[in-house]
């Protein structure tokens, strides 16, 4: 072995030291500008913010691709049964008239939206790809009223960050920034191939967000709440999906 | 530099290679094109149990899901080994490492060197040549790896995100989808781990702790030859 030489050592030094500056100026920068998730804490923190920090600067204002007709997948995979608990099932019966989205937290006007109500905006149609993270996926023509417009009519408050939704299903609510929230193709989406969405898909009312994996998109939506602080919301990791083991920020 | 960076990457390759496994089988079958699922023919099946209820194995079993941690630490040694190999490409080419000890000179490329160095193994024997410097074999050997391999991975990988083919589509359109992608993901990975597997035996052969200690310590015993 070599031994070390002062000048060896003193280069060494200073880059540790200037390496160390540099990561606590960065992250630092990161929490300004809102690069850091919420899952950050932990083992894989790092690949996690990294991943999130990097994305968040290059799609912001990105467009998730739209494909053409034919690409259309004949065979989508549900992924699962719709729910059978009562609530839902007389809900279904009752052919969704019923079905209420409440929309409340950060907002000048808490509401609550029928599937009718949400069929009067002006709809918009994309034919975008569900890629789930176990590897398979489908392509499918989805419409609905971007979210971006609902919350717009309930006016957001200025220090709105985060938007949290959740399922009839207890077990399966998500979170997204507002870049995601604001995206003009995040859409509460009520029908799937020329049809109503079917209840295996979602239906009466799905979340779309086409920039990240199957399981953002969540299904049977009954709630949107606009927060600044998810520390309040389940175990404060964003949503269910990190409580399980899966980030918080899907994009990949 | 180079030994470093070989250290990490090997860990990197553990890492990857492991949750890249875990990731497979909870759907262990390959598309090609854009789009596939249970309900879609697929290219190929791999005759494995998977860990999803919803995927017809032909297995009575399910196997026991680790897919959220082994993405996560996919993703993290992802990150490392892109930095790794950063560093390393930048050491290599201001050291002249890939020059000198990597790039085959144009002597030895063609077909009657190549031929002659195949030989030699077949006979086991090795020419005295070998124990100074990579062989032609060896050098493209490694070069694929380094140039072809480790850059498809990382390609293919970005070319399953949503968001980053919502930034550059045609990271994912030029390899004709998300599903060819994740098959030539998976291709490229047993691609390496079969470079793996022959650069260890390569390794064993020329005497695994010496060959070891050497790319810890920089210090090359005299009578063995470079793996």
């Amino acid at each position: 072995m070599k031994t070390m030489s002062r000048r060896k050592l003193i280069t060494t030094g200073l880059a540790a030291t200037a390496g160390v500056a540099g990561l606590s100026a960065a992250a630092k920068l990161a929490a300004r500008y809102g690069l850091i998730p919420p899952d950050a804490g932990g083992l894989y923190g790092a690949g996690e913010t990294l991943t999130y920090a990097s994305q968040r600067l290059i799609t912001r204002h990105t467009m998730a691709r739209e494909f053409a007709r034919g690409q259309i997948s004949k065979m989508p995979f549900a992924n699962g049964k719709p729910p059978r608990d009562e609530r839902y099932l007389q809900l279904q019966a009752a052919g969704f008239a019923d079905w209420r989205l409440a929309v409340d937290g950060l907002v000048a006007q808490p509401g609550s939206f029928s599937i009718a109500d949400l069929r009067r905006y002006p709809p918009r149609t994309q034919i975008t790809h569900l890629a789930c993270e176990e590897g398979w996926s489908y392509i499918a023509e989805w419409t609905g009223v971007p979210l971006a417009q609902v919350l717009q009519d309930v006016g957001i408050q200025p220090q709105a960050r985060y938007l949290v939704y959740f399922s009839i299903d207890k077990n399966w609510w998500e979170s997204v920034d507002m870049a995601d929230a604001l995206h003009p193709q995040t859409l509460l989406t009520y029908s799937m191939n020329d049809g109503d969405l079917p209840p295996a898909f979602g239906g009466p009312i799905r979340l779309r967000v086409p920039r990240q994996l199957g399981y953002k998109s969540v299904k049977y939506l009954t709630r949107l709440t606009v927060t600044d602080n998810l520390k309040g919301f389940g175990k404060g990791l964003g949503s269910a999906s990190p409580e399980e083991g899966y980030s918080w920020y899907a994009g990949i | 530099m180079v030994r470093i960076t070989h250290w990490v990457t090997a860990l990197c390759f553990a890492a990857l290679l492991i949750t890249g496994i875990e990731i497979l089988i909870s759907h262990p079958r390959f598309y090609w094109g854009e789009a596939g699922n249970v309900l879609t023919s697929p290219l190929f099946v791999l005759p494995i149990p998977a860990s999803r209820s919803s995927v017809p194995t032909g297995y009575g079993f399910v196997l026991p899901d680790q897919n959220g941690w082994s993405r996560a630490l996919h993703f993290q040694s992802a990150w490392v080994v892109v930095f790794t190999g950063l560093v390393y490409m930048i050491a290599g080419l201001l050291s002249g490492h890939f020059r000198k000890n990597l790039v085959p000179s144009s002597a030895d490329l063609g077909w009657r060197p190549i031929t002659a160095v195949v030989m030699n193994h077949w006979r086991r024997q090795s020419a005295e040549a070998d124990r100074q410097t990579y062989n032609v074999l060896q050098r493209l050997a490694y070069l694929l790896v380094i140039v072809v391999l480790f850059p498809l991975e990382i390609w293919t990988g970005l070319a399953m995100s949503p968001a980053i083919v919502s930034a550059f589509p045609l990271v994912v359109t030029s390899l004709g989808g998300q599903q060819s992608a994740r098959t030539i993901h998976f291709f490229a990975a047993v691609a390496l781990l079969l470079f793996f597997g022959v650069h260890v035996e390569m390794v064993r052969r020329a005497g695994f702790f010496d060959r070891v200690r050497a790319m810890i310590t920089a210090e090359t015993p005299a009578a063995s030859e470079r793996a």
